[in-house]
């Protein structure tokens, strides 16, 4: 059988037509079901299920009570054995205080409220919905639980500190040195250790971990238990339309730290 | 052969020390260490067999469970007794001497645990 072009481009045209309506791809775009960029969207497409850890923290009232941030600090470190190596290099950190502008980088905002500042703001890990540590991780020792928390296993953790490279946030801390050791003046690192918590070894990264032990025992985290007479921190499920958290999410307008990374961090700042 | 004069006396002292500890030690049973148990519990998580070849399976099911899953931290036996899924609080409240537990064993076997690097032993207020 002879076949001539005028036949093919027929021929192509009807299959063509064919595959594209069958196209379940198609469809799915039509439907907007693909999303751009393999940005998964929090909250808003993606279906509400389980519980989502969250917290909200009012900087105002730190501003109110400047002692505040420094006694949820020493709690946080004090119950998870956190050393102070005492030099900003080896700095571990779970919970800390940087200035609004590092905190809220330029990169959403063209110009910011001059009251703002150098002002300190309590940050933590982020616990984001779309961790960039945890694909980074190659060992699986970061890794995402059900309910939000991003933990880590510091068994596994080999120490390559990808993890650290991924985080926007510098939510990590990598031990340089052995955290139960001594400075040269003979004093441990780890002030008093806390014999309900391990400690760490030389050459793993750490992290915050929303309190996962007390969240186990029925408690809040350390922190928002320090600042809950303020009224500074508030914790909670984020898909619980009834818990505090997503009250004062309803009633404050609240930002979260660069947006633009679609990293969907679970922390909510009041300013 | 040249020099055998020295040679065979030598190799016969080099296989000689070589395998010291091998006749040195020929026929003497080697005595496993006695554990000091608890006194105030008599019963384990699990039966005395299992816990003693693969306390080391239970305890990493454990922190995978308990870490990854949110899996509960507190466990019950056969009998009712409740116990923490952790070493640190659960294994060693009853087993606080690690010295006369944990290490002899261990010494025993030439297995080194790194649990201890993080882990918290018991004080001796704890005792």
């Amino acid at each position: 059988m002879k076949k001539d072009r005028r036949d093919f481009l027929k021929l192509a045209g009807c299959a063509a037509v064919a595959g594209v309506g069958s196209s379940t791809a198609f469809h799915s775009l039509l439907r907007g079901e693909a999303e751009a960029a393999g940005l998964r969207r929090a909250g808003t497409k993606k279906e509400k299920t389980g519980v989502r850890l969250g917290m909200v923290i009012d900087i105002q009232k730190f501003l109110d009570d400047q002692d505040l941030a420094r006694r949820c600090i020493r709690v946080c470190h004090q119950i998870h054995n956190v050393p102070e190596f005492g030099n900003p290099k080896d700095e571990i950190k779970w919970l800390w205080t940087d200035r609004f502008e590092h905190v809220f980088v330029k990169d959403t905002h063209y110009r910011q409220a001059q009251h703002l500042q150098g002002m300190p703001v309590l940050t933590l890990c982020n616990h984001c919905d779309n961790p960039p540590c945890v694909r980074a991780c190659p060992t699986k020792a970061t890794f995402k639980k059900a309910d939000g928390i991003v933990g880590m296993d510091y068994h596994r953790c080999i120490g390559c500190r990808f993890c650290m490279a991924a985080c926007p946030y510098g939510a990590r801390s990598f031990n340089w040195r052995d955290p139960r050791g001594m400075d040269e003046h003979g004093r441990s690192f780890i002030r008093e250790l806390n014999p309900d918590y391990p400690a760490r070894t030389m050459g793993v990264v750490e992290k915050c971990n929303f309190c996962s032990k007390r969240l186990a025992q029925g408690k809040l985290p350390a922190c928002v238990e320090e600042a809950a007479g303020a009224e500074a921190m508030f914790f909670g499920d984020l898909n619980d339309p009834n818990s505090e958290v997503s009250r004062v999410l309803r009633e404050k307008f609240t930002i979260q730290r660069r947006p633009s990374l679609g990293t969907y961090p679970s922390v909510f700042y009041i300013i | 052969m040249y020099g055998s004069g020295r040679i065979i006396p030598a190799l016969i002292i080099f296989v000689g020390l070589m395998t010291f500890p091998i006749w040195y030690n020929a026929g003497k049973a080697q005595q496993p260490p006695v554990l000091v148990l608890p006194t105030e519990h008599t019963e384990c998580v699990r039966d005395a067999q299992y816990m003693r070849e693969s306390h080391m399976v239970l305890l990493h099911e454990w922190r995978d469970d308990i870490l990854r899953k949110s899996g509960p931290r507190s466990g019950v036996t056969a009998s009712g007794m409740q116990y923490q899924r952790s070493l640190q609080q659960g294994c060693m409240s009853c087993h606080y001497d690690k010295k006369n537990f944990c290490d002899q064993c261990h010494d025993y076997t030439a297995v080194v645990p790194d649990c201890w690097a993080c882990h918290l032993e018991p004080t001796k207020e704890a005792i």
